[in-house]
């Protein structure tokens, strides 16, 4: 994909009055797909092999998370601990970025705002140049793919290479993420074969497709990149405004690689990753493992906090990126989309997004969260705005709130973004006329006997069993999703009154 | 002009204030202490589990006597030639080891470390709930984090009074103010269809020698 045809964002105007929140510059388009969640989805549906993978992975995660979830007797208690801290943490966002800002410069660390994606790009790019170096190792990280900071420092001429397992597999294929942790999960074992295989320099041509294998294909291909990096880039997981402390919790090693081995370290963080304590991360270094990986414990997680003299990169620099986010805070239910920790828990859970995967989604961020935090990061820019139907791929059964470790209200939001949707409609829907149409019908019993008749010949489009479409405008829509069992040959009034006479 | 750093505070100040100022307050009522009193034989136990559970191979020892032979014999079996330890490592540690010793005093570079074969190290806590341990670089046994992370074997030794149940009873044990990595069984991905396979990055080989000799 380019980056013109997908920039909307970048090109709308964005002359602002201090101090307005503003919605999120999406210069490569990675907040907002090209065609609306429908069309993406049907087209998802009919992959069969796509289907097979996705409902592989997730019945596998679910069963993990379960298990290591059932472990824990005071989940509950910590689910709400963490909902509550995230509140708090929303409602003193200025004041604690501004001690994060003051303990990581007191222990020798450089801290950079960034009004959006641009200029967070722009920052990153300046400190890469500042170095030298033509080439930076990244561990995943989801601020850095909505930026689009690898188009950005390619623009630069400076190779951005990940080096997250699945970061890499779908950088090699030059396809783009699906989901938050695992962004290759639409990928099964054999495709990630033909990708190495096709895409890896000096690869062993009889790899097979054993995981394992797989993986140490990976180490082989990184390992010298790792020894000799000069500049890593990463993101955040939890930023400690007390200490300074900095954490990413990860599982191959890569992430410590980046962290540890390059002379210069730059992090690039959304703002509402913060946390007051050090003590607070005793409630979410317990929730988060377990609702994303489902393991006790990720394999590795990292802290830092500044730099220490003989010890890692001995320049860091910490990027604060707004992007939107103070959009979201305004709103005092949608701010809790902030409260993310980013574990794709609900992703995992989600019917919606178990058969469409994440690509149907536009958004680097999918799933259920996805659906709600997309088009409050972006805004809804008019009716015809694709993140205008997120918040409908969702059957509101709220798995994704019973799954979520911080309680976001999933499902309440989305039905929130409906309405915003619905408000961003300048002109009345085939949906409002056909409201209209039946609030009338429905005004009176008498009305409404006529009109009770007059479905009965819906019955002719339903010769088969089901009613697959119906002629009309704004039929063709709302059939494009649905098929309805045809209508009864007698009404329920109708049924009544004569069951009412033979007695 | 305003700076970034002005025009973003004063975003967020305002849409703060837009969408709600007064922070809940957080009900502290999960444990803050784990099933286990720390360096108790249950904790103890239950750490060898969790450790096993995710890949490490634990051995237990039942005093520091019997370190120096654990350490030798983990080694030979891993066909180790070579072993570097953080300056603050027990000498008699390495004692009965065959493998020639590499200090890291003066720090020996990133391709020194390639070519070392395994680490030696202490740990600052360890956590039974999850089966991790957790290395602070600044505490002399454990050492700047490139050691223990470039070299494909890790032998960690583990005491019973460094041992506590939960997680908060460890990061209250815990000074973030140096780097810290938390260890929890080795290198993994889950990233092929979501299943676990240790062995990437990091040290791939995870030894875990357990000093839970005395009841502490």
């Amino acid at each position: 994909m380019t980056t013109t045809d997908r920039g909307r964002g970048a090109q709308r105007s964005r002359t602002v009055e201090l101090g307005m929140p503003t919605v999120a510059s999406d210069p490569h388009g990675h907040l907002r797909g090209r065609e609306p969640f429908p069309v993406a989805a049907h087209r998802a549906l009919a992959d069969t092999q796509l289907r097979q993978n996705l409902g592989h992975a997730t019945r596998t995660i679910r069963a993990k998370r379960a298990a290591v979830v059932g472990e824990v007797d005071d989940w509950e208690e910590l689910r709400r601990a963490g909902e509550c801290l995230k509140a708090g943490v929303m409602a003193r966002l200025p004041e604690l970025l501004e001690q994060l800002e003051a303990s990581v410069t007191a222990r020798g660390g450089v801290v950079h705002w960034a009004r959006d994606a641009q200029e967070a790009n722009r920052i990153v790019v300046d400190l890469v140049r500042a170095t030298g170096a033509d080439e930076v190792v990244k561990v995943k990280s989801m601020a850095t793919q909505e930026t689009g900071l690898n188009e950005a420092l390619g623009e630069a001429g400076i190779a951005a290479l990940e080096t997250d397992l699945a970061e890499l597999i779908v950088q090699l294929s030059d396809d783009t993420p699906s989901h938050f942790l695992v962004p290759a999960i639409h990928r099964n074992r054999s495709e990630i074969r033909d990708i190495f295989l096709r895409e890896m320099p000096g690869v062993d041509p009889d790899l097979t497709d054993e995981p394992r294998r797989l993986a140490m294909a990976a180490r082989a291909h990184l390992r010298r990149k790792f020894l000799s990096a000069r500049v890593g880039i990463s993101g955040v997981n939890f930023a400690v405004a007390d200490s300074g402390t900095i954490s990413v919790v990860e599982s191959e090693g890569n992430g410590r690689m980046c962290l540890t081995l390059p002379d210069t370290l730059i992090t690039v963080m959304g703002v509402e990753k913060i946390v007051p304590t050090w003590s607070d991360l005793e409630v979410f270094l317990q929730l988060l493992p377990r609702s994303s990986t489902g393991e006790r414990m990720n394999p590795y997680t990292s802290t830092w906090s500044g730099v220490t003299p003989g010890d890692g990169p001995q320049a860091f620099h910490l990027v604060l990126l707004d992007n939107g986010r103070s959009n979201v805070l305004a709103s005092p239910d949608g701010r809790q989309a902030l409260h993310c920790i980013r574990c794709s828990a609900c992703l995992n859970v989600c019917p919606v997004y178990e058969r469409t995967g994440g690509h149907a989604y536009g958004s680097i961020y999918p799933g259920p969260i996805g659906a709600v935090l997309s088009p409050q990061l972006t805004g809804i820019d008019g009716p015809d705005d694709v993140n205008a139907s997120l918040p409908y791929a969702s059957s509101l059964c709220g798995a994704c709130f019973d799954a979520c470790p911080v309680r976001i209200d999933i499902p309440h939001l989305l039905v929130q973004q409906r309405a915003a949707a619905v408000a961003a409609h300048g002109r009345p829907t085939a949906q409002d006329l056909a409201m209209r149409a039946a609030a009338a019908a429905m005004a009176t019993p008498g009305r409404f006997s006529l009109l009770e008749r007059a479905m009965k010949l819906g019955r002719l489009f339903g010769r088969s069993g089901r009613i697959r479409s119906v002629p009309g405008p704004g039929a063709a829509a709302w059939f494009g999703a649905r098929d309805m069992p045809p209508p009864p040959a007698e009404t329920f009034r109708e049924w009544w009154a004569r069951r009412q006479e033979r007695s | 002009m305003t700076s970034a750093r002005d025009e973003v505070l004063a975003r967020l100040r305002a849409a703060r204030d837009a969408g709600g100022s007064t922070p809940p307050e957080v009900p502290r009522t999960y444990r803050r202490t784990g099933s286990h009193a720390p360096g108790s034989a249950g904790a103890v136990d239950r750490l060898e589990e969790t450790l096993t559970d995710y890949r490490a191979t634990v051995h237990r020892v039942a005093g520091e006597d019997g370190v120096p032979a654990a350490i030798a014999r983990v080694l030979a079996d891993a066909g180790a030639t070579t072993v570097v330890a953080p300056p603050g490592v027990p000498e008699r540690w390495l004692a009965e080891a065959t493998a020639s010793v590499r200090s890291d005093d003066p720090p020996l570079s990133v391709a020194d470390l390639d070519r070392v074969d395994a680490v030696v190290t202490g740990a600052a806590v360890a956590i039974a709930d999850t089966g991790t341990f957790v290395l602070d670089a600044l505490a002399p046994d454990q050492g700047r984090r490139a050691i223990s992370l470039v070299p494909d074997h890790h032998v960690c030794v583990v005491r019973a009074a460094e041992v506590v149940s939960s997680v908060p009873e460890a990061l209250a044990r815990l000074d973030p103010d140096g780097p810290l990595t938390f260890v929890s069984g080795p290198s993994a991905t889950s990233d092929i269809e979501l299943d676990r396979v240790e062995g990437v990055h990091g040290p791939r080989r995870l030894d875990v020698v357990l000093v839970a000799g005395h009841e502490v």
